[in-house]
This record gives C-alpha cells, sequence and structure tokens, in this order.
C-alpha cells in the first residue's frame, strides 16, 4: 500500500532528487561499503589469489600456477575423504534437522499456549556459545561418561562414542542437530503461525484428513520457510568445525576431519596458507553451486502464492 | 512501534488454534494431555546437556565419573568455580567477551543502520545491483575468508588484539538486510513532514528513523552479540595470549592446557553460557522475531 505513493512521489522529482542523494547516499554508505570492500571483497579476491602461490606464513610466497589445486585434486588422499566426510555430515544434519525440525515444530504448534514456551526452550543451544556445548556432549560420551553409565542401568555395556570410528561421525552428527534445531523450529514455527486457520478449517469441511491436509494444505503452505531453512542448513552444514575440533580432533584416523578443519590445519598447523586457501576456494565453489542450484529449483519447489 | 508489536503479537495468538476457538475447546481429548506429558518429556531430554554441565561444575573432580548417571556427587564442590575463575586469567577472559561482543554489536549496529537507510530511502545509480552483490555475502561462508584476513592482521601488526577479534566481522549483510525490509514497510511521509520542516538528513535519521526502527535495530544488536559472543574459529586462529582470549576459546584452552579437569571445565562453561541464557530469558519475543524475520528472507 505504501509502495505506490512513494513511487510516485519519486518520479514526480526524479532529476533533482538523484544528485542530492548521491552525496548524502555516499556518506552514508561509506562505512558499510568500505568494510564490505576491505573485509568481504578483498579477502575474497586474495584468497584466490593466494591459492596460486607456496605460501607460508614467515618466508616468502613462491608462485606455484595450479599446483595447489592439481595436488588437492589429484594427490592428495585426505582431500578427497575429508569432502566424503563432510558431504555425508551435510546430507545426514540436514535431513536429520528439517524432518525432525518439521515435526516437532508441528507438534509445538498443536500445543497452543505451551508451544512458544518449548519452542523457545529449543532455541537455547543455538545462542550458547558451541564450545560449551561441545564440551559438554564430549563429557556425556566419554567411555565411562554418563550415556553409558545410563546404558550400563539396562545391562547394555556403551560403545566408544567419540573413539570408534564406525560411531565418531554419527556422533557429531547428532549433536549438531541438537545445537541447530532450534532455529529451523522457530522459522518453522512462524510459518505455520501465517497459514490461516479458515484454510484448514475449509480442506476438514471439504473432508480432508489430518494427513491429507498436512501434505496439501500445510506442507505447500510452509514452502517458503522450508525453502529458507534448507538453503541455510545446508550452507551451515558445509562450515561444520567445531564439533570434529573440540569431541574428536578430526578422529579416530581422519574419519570425522572435515573441509573447514583441514583448511584450518593446513593453515595454521602445517604453515601451508596456499593450499589452505585453495581448500577454502573448493568450500566457496561447493556451497555457491549447491545454493544456485537450490535457487533455480524454487520456482519449481516452492509454492509463493496465498 | 510497540503498540504495533502487540497488535502483530495478537494476530499470532489468535491465529493459533487451540486458544482461540470455543469449538476446538470442546474437542480437547485425552489425546492432548499425552501430548503435554511427552513435550515434557522431550524438553527435559533435550534440555539434558545443560543440567548436566551444572551438576559436573558442582562435583568433586574424583567423582566426576565415579557417580555415573547420579547428578549428586558426596558433596557440592563449589571451588571448581573458584578453580574455574583462577586457573586462567579467567575474569579476563569474561571481560574480553563482554568488551568484543559489546563494541562488535554497536559497531555492526550502526553501519547496519547507515546502510540500511541508504539502501531503503536514498535514490543513486546502481542502488540495487550494488544491493544485490551486497546481499550475496549472505550466503558466503565466512571460513572462506580466515588466510587472507589472517595475512591482513598479522601485516598490520594486529594479531593478538582486541580489534582484530571486532571489526573484520562487523560489515555483513544481515543487519542492513533486516533494517531495509522493515524500512520498507513504513510510510516515507514522516520523512517527508520532517523535511519541509526544515530538518536536516542527520536530524530526520536521528529524531525520525532511529526510533522507528528501533525494534530491528534491537535484532541486530542481540543477534550480533550472540555471534561475537560464541565465536571459535576466527578467536582460535588470531588469539594466541590467554589474556586476549574471548570465553570459547579460553574453554578450549582451558581443556588442552590442564589435561581436562572436567569440574572447573564445566564451572567455566556453565559461565559462558549464563548470559545467553539471561538474554534468551529476557528478549525471547525479540529473537524469535528477528529468527522469524530472517526466515521470510526468501519471500
Amino acid at each position: 500500500m505504501t509502495a505506490l505513493p512513494t513511487l510516485a512521489v519519486k518520479n514526480a522529482k526524479k532529476p533533482a532528487r538523484v544528485t542530492g542523494h548521491g552525496k548524502l547516499a555516499a556518506v552514508y554508505l561509506a562505512p558499510g561499503m568500505l568494510g564490505f570492500l576491505i573485509f568481504i571483497v578483498v579477502p575474497l579476491v586474495a584468497s584466490l589469489v593466494i591459492s596460486l602461490f607456496d605460501w607460508p606464513l614467515f618466508g616468502a610466497p613462491k608462485f606455484v600456477g595450479l599446483d595447489n589445486y592439481v595436488r588437492m585434486l589429484s594427490g592428495d588422499p585426505v582431500f578427497w575423504t575429508v569432502l566424503g566426510n563432510t558431504l555425508f555430515f551435510a546430507v545426514c544434519y540436514t535431513v536429520l534437522n528439517l524432518v525432525l525440525a518439521l515435526a516437532l515444530s508441528t507438534w509445538l504448534h498443536s500445543l497452543g499456549g505451551w508451544g512458544p514456551f518449548f519452542r523457545v526452550l529449543f532455541f537455547i543451544p543455538v545462542v550458547t556459545p558451541m564450545v560449551a556445548n561441545a564440551l559438554v556432549w564430549r563429557l556425556m560420551l566419554t567411555d565411562d561418561g554418563v550415556v553409558n553409565s545410563f546404558l550400563a542401568n539396562f545391562g547394555i555395556h556403551g560403545p566408544s562414542w567419540l573413539s570408534d570410528s564406525q560411531l565418531a561421525m554419527g556422533s557429531l552428527i547428532v549433536m549438531s542437530v541438537w545445537q541447530g534445531i532450534g532455529y529451523n523450529i522457530i522459522v518453522l514455527g512462524a510459518g505455520l503461525n501465517g497459514i490461516s486457520p479458515n484454510l484448514l478449517e475449509a480442506a476438514r469441511i471439504d473432508g480432508a484428513g489430518a494427513l491429507q491436509r498436512f501434505f496439501r494444505v500445510v506442507l505447500p503452505m510452509l514452502s517458503p520457510s522450508l525453502f529458507f531453512c534448507t538453503v541455510m542448513t545446508i550452507i551451515g552444514s558445509f562450515k561444520v568445525f567445531t564439533q570434529p575440533y573440540l569431541l574428536t580432533l578430526g578422529g579416530p584416523g581422519e574419519s570425522t576431519n572435515t573441509i573447514v578443519l583441514y583448511l584450518y590445519r593446513n593453515g595454521f598447523s602445517f604453515d601451508k596458507l596456499g593450499y589452505a586457501s585453495a581448500l577454502a576456494w573448493a568450500l566457496f565453489v561447493i556451497v555457491m553451486l549447491i545454493t544456485a542450484l537450490q535457487f533455480s529449483q524454487q520456482k519449481r519447489l516452492v509454492n509463493y502464492d496465498n | 512501534m510497540t503498540t504495533e508489536t502487540m497488535a502483530k503479537s495478537a494476530a499470532a495468538n489468535s491465529s493459533d488454534p487451540n486458544r482461540k476457538a470455543p469449538a476446538n475447546r470442546k474437542k480437547k481429548r485425552p489425546g492432548t494431555y499425552v501430548s503435554r506429558v511427552a513435550i515434557i518429556l522431550a524438553g527435559l531430554i533435550f534440555f539434558f546437556p545443560f543440567i548436566w554441565m551444572v551438576a559436573t561444575s558442582l562435583k568433586p573432580t574424583s567423582e566426576v565419573f565415579s557417580t555415573g548417571s547420579s547428578f549428586l556427587a558426596s558433596r557440592v564442590e563449589w571451588s571448581n568455580y573458584v578453580t574455574a575463575w583462577t586457573a586462567i586469567p579467567f575474569a579476563q577472559v569474561v571481560a574480553n567477551s563482554f568488551l568484543v561482543s559489546i563494541a562488535g554489536a554497536a559497531l555492526t549496529t550502526l553501519v547496519s543502520l547507515l546502510s540500511a537507510y541508504a539502501f531503503a530511502r536514498l535514490q543513486f545509480k546502481h542502488r540495487d545491483k550494488l544491493f544485490l552483490v551486497f546481499l550475496g555475502t549472505l550466503v558466503l561462508p565466512q571460513e572462506v575468508l580466515v588466510i587472507p584476513l589472517y595475512i591482513m592482521m598479522n601485516k598490520l601488526d594486529l594479531v593478538n588484539s582486541l580489534p582484530a577479534l571486532i571489526v573484520p566481522f562487523a560489515f555483513g549483510a544481515f543487519g542492513a538486510f533486516l533494517i531495509r525490509q522493515f524500512l520498507l514497510s513504513l510510510p516515507v511521509e514522516f520523512e517527508e513532514a520532517a523535511r519541509i520542516d526544515g530538518a536536516g538528513s542527520v536530524r530526520i535519521l536521528w529524531s525520525v528513523i532511529l526510533p522507528l526502527v528501533r525494534a530491528p535495530l534491537a535484532v541486530v544488536a542481540v543477534f550480533s552479540f550472540i555471534d561475537y559472543w560464541s565465536s571459535f574459529l576466527w578467536p582460535l586462529i588470531v588469539i594466541n595470549d590467554v589474556s586476549r582470549a574471548t570465553i570459547p576459546l579460553g574453554l578450549s584452552m582451558f581443556s588442552g592446557e590442564r589435561g581436562t579437569d572436567w569440574g572447573p571445565l564445566m564451572a567455566a562453561a556453565t559461565t559462558a553460557v549464563i548470559p545467553s541464557l539471561l538474554i534468551v530469558i529476557l528478549l525471547q519475543r525479540q529473537l524469535v522475531k528477528g529468527v522469524s524475520m530472517g526466515g521470510f528472507g526468501g519471500r
């Protein structure tokens, strides 16, 4: 409603205002755009340049062309392990997180006044420092930690959750879902609140059962929120670092090593800033490709007409 | 603005099916009670790690594992908190965290407000294209930038300094995007009126815009505070002196340097969690609004 008069006013006075606002805009935008340039654009470009060098922290960088990339793709088996681990994490984490968040937010929505309280409860791990969260999980999951003590009450001899290469990644995924799910619960909860009860009532009158109402009404109406959650959750999952760093140190072996952890190690333990930058660009390209793919499918998957 | 917030939450409540309709209330079946008991159970299980964190922080180190799954040890060991605060310069670390988070949130909010105002209200060449490029950084993983940022900080001799923790991450697009969205929903007539009355642009921003955007401003401030408060990878890279560490880094150093002394470590972790918990309790409505506003970014 407000958009129309605004547009009219703008058009009416256009020539005078464009010049006037140009200077003013420059003043207001200066801090934001300078910071954007210095701390985002320049580092992004620099990282591409650095990736073409053999770049130790102390000592002279040496130009090596695409060597870092060649090594990454064909001479470094750890890269493929790390990539596989990260993909595995991303798929499991995203699917688990979204399915559980959808189920939980629908459930919370049906609880009336109790819903908002529990929604906030589930949100707490999102805002508490992940280092604190990860350390408690490490305590709980050690061999003689509370999880295995609890299992012992039922005569079950609990496994080594963090040092068994079969289980370590699973443990990280469970911890991460616990850590992150609250965000999606709130976004989906807001989406559910936005669905008109009249619509559901109409579907009910037309004879739609609970499942039918969920799949035919709720899900399509929720698809914009779901789409947003999917994009953000996938991006987040590729950046996983703190959990493997603190819970498993990437091990046992390389079984929980991830792209960002490997990037960190190359940069700051192995003193290979060039190679670390090549890894950063691999991460960047993967995330951008997946995001672009999702947006290109947006029209097909998301229902925007209300 | 407050009335608007209230109206919005009232609308949210009335669209809540179980609250509103007497028709629904009639249908309260045993299932409702089962559902409520179940959610309490689920909530307790979900919250368990925090309960365990506090329980462990009060156990003598020798009994951390020997007590199995019991919450209580033979005695309550408050001295873990003393140890946590004295073993590393923890008071300094906490002070660093507050300083970095408050300064970072203030800088982020100010920069976001100025950019948002320009993008929402001013006319200039290539405005929309520029905004789109800027917005693209929402999906750029910050992890991609840490190597060049570290080299930059190293060249500027800022490694191991608090400014290095604050400045590089104050220029993301989220804040400007959120405030701009909000500004676009407000009528321009207020500003037009002020302009006709002879107010300059700084005056308009300060006395007309600022009071109107308090709500999204608070959301941006709180979210960037939490981001700075919880951030780990960047402090891990750029700080290597405990006296400059923030809490997450301090916690990780704590567990490394001393073997793992779980009682004091959990005492420190509990300390780290308390401010976030307070923020959630005090500002839950703003937080929920912030997350869900972000959630409609795709629309």
